[in-house]
């Protein structure tokens, strides 16, 4: 592995956190191997590059391996800073442009994991939650293009994977993104203009299908 | 060079025992960087505090002038970014990723799991235990044959990032190990861990930082007494034990 010259993603082809990474490596332009991963039957690989969670996506650079996928956005913005500058300059901008990341990774996936997963009471209680989380998002973006202004950042790379899930997400839940959060929806679909996001991104209908594959693993009717 | 707080406009909301405050401060006085300090009653938060961190309504919140910077490793990015002598990140990007990537374990696994230690008993708390010595035998692993091997700090030969975000809260250890009556830290293995603790808790900035071990010790006892008791009620733990189990909640960025 060490030694190992030339940039490798593990990967999983839906996980909206790979999906980041995959974003980035494209809009800087950065060549590099794709390696599907089975998780039902984690590589040596795998497990040799990322012990400590045994989790993807793992970035290999050079035989090095790096970690979490927003901390890998920050390490490939950090090496190919020539173009497409992910990150803004300032350091105000760029804490803010951390913390809704942060809040996004926080938030985000273990509240929309509830809205399948439950049903009931407790399905409407994330619904509610899920919801309040994107209406957050929402006066965050204000009428900015982009959470980063004009330019797509950070903030949207981490964000924008999940667009491809609220199809499932409000098939299951019975609501409508459009209704509710108008403004990320529109968000969303200015970003598919961009080749980094359109090409990366799932189709929503195999996401679906994807969700309904989980929900019989995990005995969810 | 000091910095006069005022000029800069710093102004930090913390909580005495609350080691993300800490790590703020220790940031702080390593910059040389002077500032107000708003001692918060997390069971009763201020306006302030509710005013600029409306989403998490925690401790440490940064006032810089108007703007509020939130979330104890965003903040201490911010003050490195901002007052650039003294780095407390690395220059190289993997060295930094490195950095990002231990400090977001030690909020995701090794704090949460220390404060499952302080909050339970019985199966659940061996359980904790030994997870934490997993844990510990991670960093333990990282000082042994990583990219820090050798060094004196994390950082080099001076305190950085991570020295700051492991070192301030490691005193909970040994406070814990009294208070929940088990034992975490062991030089046997943790090698070199524990001298690197040890090197961590003598430098003078961190000296005056760090809350005496007896008050914490008084402290501990209070409010785990107080957590056993709501949890055979089946109670949710209150405000004022988040500060010790993570008032922070910890990132990645």
């Amino acid at each position: 592995m060490a030694g190992e010259k030339g940039v490798v993603l593990l990967d999983l082809w839906v996980s909206p956190f790979g999906q980041r990474v995959r974003i980035a490596l494209a809009e800087k332009g950065v060549d590099y191997e794709y390696k599907e991963q089975d998780l039902m039957n984690k590589s040596e690989l795998l497990l040799k590059s990322n012990p400590v969670y045994k989790k993807i996506p793992v970035l290999l650079h050079d035989g090095k391996s790096i970690c979490e996928s927003l901390i890998i956005v920050q390490y490939i913005d950090e090496v190919w800073s020539n173009k497409a500058p992910l990150l803004p300059a300032e350091p105000l901008a760029r804490a803010n442009a951390r913390f809704w990341a942060d809040f996004i990774d926080k938030k985000v996936y273990e509240c929309a994991t509830r809205l399948w997963k439950l049903k009931g009471e407790e399905q409407e209680v994330a619904k509610k939650e899920f919801i309040e989380i994107f209406k957050l998002l929402e006066g965050e973006l204000g009428d900015k293009t982009f959470f980063g202004g004009e330019s797509f950042g950070f903030v949207d790379l981490a964000l924008v994977p999940f667009v491809a899930w609220f199809y499932a997400y409000e098939t299951c839940a019975k609501f409508s993104m459009e209704e509710e959060c108008p403004k990320i929806v529109a968000w969303g679909k200015r970003c598919m203009e961009r080749e980094s996001v359109s090409k990366t991104l799932s189709d929503p209908t195999k996401v679906y299908e994807f969700v309904l594959f989980l929900k019989k693993r995990f005995g969810v009717e | 060079m000091a910095s006069d707080g005022l000029l800069n406009g710093l102004k930090l909301y913390g909580s005495w025992a609350s080691p993300y405050t800490h790590r703020v401060q220790l940031a702080l006085k390593l910059k040389g960087l002077e500032f107000e300090y708003i001692e918060e009653d997390l069971t009763n938060k201020s306006t302030s505090l509710l005013l600029h961190n409306p989403i998490y309504k925690k401790v440490p919140v940064l006032l810089h002038g108007d703007h509020s910077i939130v979330e104890s490793v965003i903040i201490l990015q911010y003050i490195d970014e901002t007052w650039t002598d003294n780095s407390l990140l690395p220059s190289d990007p993997y060295e930094r990723a490195l950095v990002r990537f231990w400090c977001y374990f030690i909020d995701d696994k090794l704090g949460t799991t220390l404060g499952t230690v302080f909050k339970s008993a019985g199966e659940e708390q061996k359980k904790a235990v030994s997870e934490v010595h997993e844990n510990l035998k991670l960093v333990e692993g990282e000082l042994q044959e990583g990219v820090f091997k050798g060094r004196r700090f994390f950082g080099g030969e001076k305190i950085g990032l991570l020295d700051i975000v492991l070192g301030c809260g490691s005193y909970w250890l040994s406070v814990f190990e009294k208070v929940a009556d088990v034992k975490l830290i062991d030089s046997e293995m943790f090698p070199l861990f524990c001298s690197w603790l040890k090197d961590f808790e003598e430098q003078p900035e961190v000296k005056e930082i760090i809350p005496a071990i007896d008050k914490l010790l008084e402290y501990a006892h209070g409010v785990r007494q107080l957590m056993l008791s709501l949890s055979s009620t089946a109670g949710d733990p209150t405000t004022t034990t988040t500060t010790i189990t993570g008032d922070d909640q910890g990132s990645k960025d």
